[in-house]
């Protein structure tokens, strides 16, 4: 039987705030267990939340970003469910009100743009971190509540996608709008990003859709991909030998590569949403929406077209400049003081992305800045320097941030252009070489290549080409 | 007149100007507490040291003439379910057994900035929840003008502190009537402020949405002076109002000539106590000599309050109730097998019969398919409950009503039967829907010699106009001013 | 509005809180009976009534993402029935 797989999609990011959505207390990552918390977030006896104005803000610009219906009010509800990593036993999260409603995302698979809903966007509080001892027999589990009530956004898409590739590009253009709208550092290991499936099948051609089981513990876009094959085989066969699929929750098993039946789900959920008594409504005005609206940069999609369109370059070449905001604002910070849209493409999608990931260099902390860049391509367009040194001198400017034309001093790169030093070194190869000169004379005319190029070696590539050229010719056929 | 029977003003004078030394103040109350409370039962801990240490400082300040704060020396106890950094606070509930808090309410950081004297905890019904005090999972607190009766509650432990002398004022919380119903069956003055007046910042929350700090006082110019420290905005608490907190003391003889009283018939109805109800006659003609005018009112739904109550408080308990799981502090059972096993054992030998019940009712009224049916339908019949307040208060400036419908009931009387409990509160409840302010002062006594109390209602933020209109009575009575006479033979094991 | 004891023991489980069987029974008869006199909230129709769960009419409340102290890991545990290392440590929670 040939089956349709649909597949929604429910991410979590943590948002970039500096402190919790509810208390003071730091949200960076990987310090000592349990030292990043205070009353308000140990859920301790009498304590109150009090909201984080930034990751409210934050959760309205990844609202707007995602074209989702904004109300004016919104409001917070109590989730209540036991688990020994949830500090009140109840999440601070929305139900009745969320943020955002209704939004949409466009996505490219394939060259073709597909529109995947969104069914909404909510704020809510992250739960502490259970660690599950690994020795034989341990009866016991751990906390640490660090990681408890940072804000956290969710994002529930519809069940709009209907392959691998297309959940791919989901969750790649998902994260780039995240960091361009830098709301969350959307680090998949630090688990700041986070993805859960819900997969289900109907035969192709039927209007009625099958069980939804969901699946957690996919701890990167490689492991959603594979756990959405894997369950899709796992719900055909089960159909096929006439079964039902069950609507379940699933655990993924990294290692082994399969799914399995959540044990603590196997109780029907019963939340029993509430309005949160302790903190009140969020009303956002027309002016606070405007106010985060010019917050929100062109987002990828747009901004590659754009690329495409107004400077004409390739679709794989924009993809590359847009991957990351920081290289796409680069360029464009380039192209505003030398008009070479193709030549500034080219700098940053080969020469510093090989320095990047040849020297492995954090993207985002790179010392070069556009202006260099800029006078670099100057540099090279007078003719000062050949493309060979340019290269070396673009590796200095990415390691250092010095200045290029202090780099060509500095190491007395500068292209050598005067007659009588060509010369000097041309008569001290002609004396070197009698045997290539007699060749070149037989009429041997790849010789003078040679001749070049030990010329060259002797100034360290540093002397004019086309000198060189021109000033050998001239001195052998004298 | 002895040490103990000063109220907190004269106390305050009388420390400022060297008549009276903190530490000897502080040192007979101890005592005092030694000697009566034990047929009282009305304190869960007694904070000696830091007492004497707090004490000792304020002595220090006055001898080197600086500046002291607004309630210096005077000694005041505390209801266990507000939070005091480094001393047990456990909601009388054996959950909470060992739990010590490790910062202070906001209400406790402010009387300790002020120079109060914190004296100790005082018992109440677990997490607040109860009318008589009885529910306390560790002891039972006496009404001091008769052993055999409830001090009422849940903040039967601070009123009857402040009615037995053990302390000069008291704090405690208000979530359907726990201030004033204590209040007005110990005998003192009791003032639940309006929603939002006073942070709830490190109260264990019972019904968050109605929840309100309030003061025990043995008069109303105490009760002035004690708001007038906790009132006011706090960055703590989301609900905490930046409203101006006024003077409560100034102007609070401005007296009721051209007040309107309203009297909302549904608050004397059949069930009204007669000798309740024959106090509250009196009160109103001592209003109209004053020059007050009364007028009759409707409250139209004042029947629905305890159901409206009942489903919104406890929903909210449950979810509030929900951390004490044994994880982070407090008591776990000792023996479990795995983790769910450990959250039941733990609440079950942890909470109390009553503490069970509502939260077992809360999640009923939350859970699947129930929602609508309960916790939507109460949220829509409190803004009914509400309006009909609204509607009041265009037409009159207070109103006035009995606190409870009995000046008091026995020990055991009405423990077996939750619903005829919660009955008690029919009179209180409907302004904690509301968030308005109430107040409640002696206003006479039953037959059996047990105090009774009227309450006075207002609108948002009119703790001072509701001081005031308190003032105008008590001035012109003596209710305040009787003591009760403890029957130690009763109450001696 | 009767309640049985499957009820009970539904709402018991959601409450994580054990019940023996007379407990189960006596909370059968008092929740019925609290449950029914709320029944009379049904006499009044609310459908254009808006629910109101908090009598404070603000909004807005928030504050900046500001840096405030945290507790000391002795301070976090100091309350704790069982801790082990710098973690808390629970019963074995199975996923």
């Amino acid at each position: 039987m040939e089956y349709e797989v649909i597949v929604g999609l429910e991410t979590h990011a943590e948002l970039a705030t500096v402190t919790k959505l509810f208390c003071g207390c730091s949200t960076k990552f990987g310090s000592e267990p349990n030292t990043q918390v205070c009353p308000v977030c140990l859920g301790m006896p009498g304590v109150l939340p009090v909201m984080n104005k930034k990751a409210f803000e934050y959760a309205l610009k990844a609202a707007i970003a995602l074209n989702c219906k904004i109300d004016e009010f919104t409001n917070f509800d109590r989730k209540s469910y036991y688990y020994p990593d949830l500090p009140k036993n109840y999440q601070i999260s929305q139900n009745y009100y969320n943020l955002g409603v209704d939004g949409y995302m466009d996505i490219c698979v394939h060259d073709r743009i597909n529109r995947v809903r969104i069914h909404n966007v909510h704020l809510e509080e992250e739960a502490g971190k259970l660690i599950h001892p690994e020795e034989a027999g341990a009866d016991y589990s751990l906390v640490d509540f660090n990681r408890a009530g940072v804000p956290l956004l969710e994002i529930v898409s519809y069940p709009d996608m209907r392959n691998v590739d297309e959940v791919e590009s989901y969750m790649q253009t998902l994260r780039k709008i995240l960091l361009y709208t830098e709301v969350s550092d959307c680090k998949m290991q630090e688990g700041s990003l986070r993805f859960e499936a819900s997969i289900s099948l109907r035969k192709k051609g039927a209007e009625k859709l099958g069980n939804r089981v969901e699946i957690k513990n996919l701890n990167s876009m490689k492991s959603v991909l594979k756990a959405i094959e894997y369950e899709t085989k796992r719900q055909a066969d089960s159909l096929d030998q006439g079964e039902t699929v069950d609507r379940e929750t699933r655990l993924w098993d990294e290692v082994n590569e399969k799914s399995a039946r959540m044990r603590s789900k196997e109780e029907a959920q019963d939340y029993r949403y509430f309005p949160e008594p302790d903190l009140l409504p969020v009303v956002v005005d027309g002016k606070w929406l405007d106010e985060v609206k010019v917050t929100i940069p062109e987002l990828p999609l747009a901004r590659k077209q754009r690329f495409i369109e107004v400077f004409k370059l390739s679709d794989y070449d924009t993809s590359l400049l847009v991957e990351e905001k920081i290289l796409a604002d680069f360029f464009e910070d380039c192209i505003k003081i030398v008009d070479r849209p193709k030549v500034f493409c080219n700098w940053i999608t080969n020469d510093l992305l090989r320095e990047v990931n040849e020297r492995k260099l954090d993207i985002h902390h790179l010392p070069i800045r556009p202006y260099q860049l800029a006078a670099l391509v100057e540099i090279i367009e007078k003719g000062a320097i050949s493309s060979t040194i340019a290269r070396e001198v673009f590796s200095e400017m990415v390691q250092t941030g010095e200045a290029p034309q202090a780099i060509i001093e500095e190491k007395k790169l500068a292209q050598i252009s005067d007659e009588g030093l060509i010369e000097a070194v041309i008569v001290k190869v002609i004396s070197g070489n009698p045997a290539v000169i007699e060749d070149y004379k037989k009429g041997k005319k790849n010789a003078l290549t040679f001749l070049v190029g030990q010329v060259m070696k002797e100034t360290k590539g540093k002397a004019n080409p086309k000198m060189v050229n021109e000033l050998l010719q001239r001195k052998i056929d004298a | 007149m002895r040490l103990f029977e000063y109220t907190a003003l004269q106390i305050k004078e009388k420390i400022i100007s060297g008549e009276i030394r903190p530490v000897d103040l502080t040192k007979q109350f101890i005592e005092q507490i030694k000697n009566i409370d034990p047929h009282v039962q009305a304190y869960l801990s007694i904070h000696e040291d830091e007492a004497l240490k707090k004490a000792a400082q304020i002595q220090k300040k006055i001898e080197n003439a600086e500046n002291v704060g607004f309630l210096a020396g005077v000694p005041i106890a505390i209801k266990d379910n507000i939070c005091t950094k480094g001393l047990h606070t456990t909601c009388a509930s054996k959950i909470l057994r060992n739990f010590i808090p490790p910062y202070d309410a906001c209400v406790v950081k402010r009387l300790k900035e002020e120079d109060a004297i914190i004296l100790g905890k005082t018992n109440l019904d677990e997490f607040a929840m109860g009318s008589s005090t009885e529910n306390s999972g560790y002891k039972i607190t006496r009404n001091p003008w008769n052993p055999e009766y409830v001090p009422g509650g849940s903040s039967g432990g601070s009123a009857a502190a402040v009615a037995a002398d053990l302390s000069i004022m008291a704090l405690g919380s208000d979530t359907g009537g726990s201030v004033r119903q204590p209040a007005a069956l110990c005998g003192v003055v009791g003032v639940k402020p309006t929603y939002g007046r006073v942070s709830r910042f490190g109260l264990i929350a019972f019904g968050s949405s109605l929840d309100q700090i309030g003061t025990f006082t043995r008069d109303v110019k105490d009760a002035a002076l004690l708001l007038q420290v906790i009132a006011g905005h706090d960055f703590h608490d989301s609900t905490s109002m930046p409203v101006p907190v006024p003077d409560y003391l100034r102007e609070i003889d401005a007296g009721v000539r051209g007040l309107r009283i309203g009297i909302p018939k549904e608050y004397f109805s059949a069930g009204l106590n007669e000798d309740v109800h024959n106090a509250l006659k009196n009160v109103l003609r001592k209003y109209e000599q004053l020059g007050a005018n009364v007028i009759d009112i409707s409250l139209p739904h004042t029947e629905y309050a305890v159901a409206v109550y009942y489903i919104v408080a406890n929903a909210e308990a449950s979810s509030n109730l929900a951390r004490y799981d044994g994880v982070r502090y407090g008591y776990r059972a000792s023996k479990s097998n795995g983790i769910v096993d450990m959250y039941c054992r733990t609440r079950s030998e942890g909470f109390g019969n009553e503490v069970k019940r509502r939260i077992m009712l809360g999640n009923y009224a939350l859970s699947s398919g129930y929602y609508d049916a309960y916790y939507l339908k109460a949220s829509r019949v409190r803004n009914l409950i509400k309006g009909d307040f609204d509607g009041a208060f265009q037409k009159v400036d207070c109103i006035i009503c009995p606190t409870s419908p009995v000046p008091g009931f026995k020990i055991g009387e009405r423990a077996k039967n939750p619903l005829e409990m919660y009955l008690s509160d029919i009179y209180t409840i409907p302004a904690n829907l509301a968030g308005i302010p109430g107040i409640s002062l002696p206003c006479g006594f039953s037959k059996e010699g047990l105090p009774i109390g009227m309450q006075i209602l207002g609108k948002h933020f009119e703790e001072k106009k509701l001081l005031q209109i308190a003032y105008a009575f008590e001035r012109e009575t003596d209710f305040h001013r009787k003591k009760p006479v403890l029957k130690f033979s009763l109450t001696q094991k | 509005m009767k309640i049985g004891k499957k009820d009970i023991e539904y709402i018991a489980h959601l409450s994580r809180i054990e019940l023996s069987e007379t407990e189960k029974e006596t909370f059968v008869c008092q929740l019925s009976d609290i449950l029914s006199y709320i029944e009379k909230l049904n006499r009044l129709n609310t459908e254009a009534v808006k629910p109101m769960s908090c009598t404070v009419n603000a909004t807005n409340v928030l504050r900046d993402d500001i840096l405030e102290s945290s507790l000391s890991l002795e301070e976090a545990q100091f309350n704790a029935p069982a801790t082990k290392g710098v973690f808390f440590k629970v019963p074995k929670v199975i996923e």
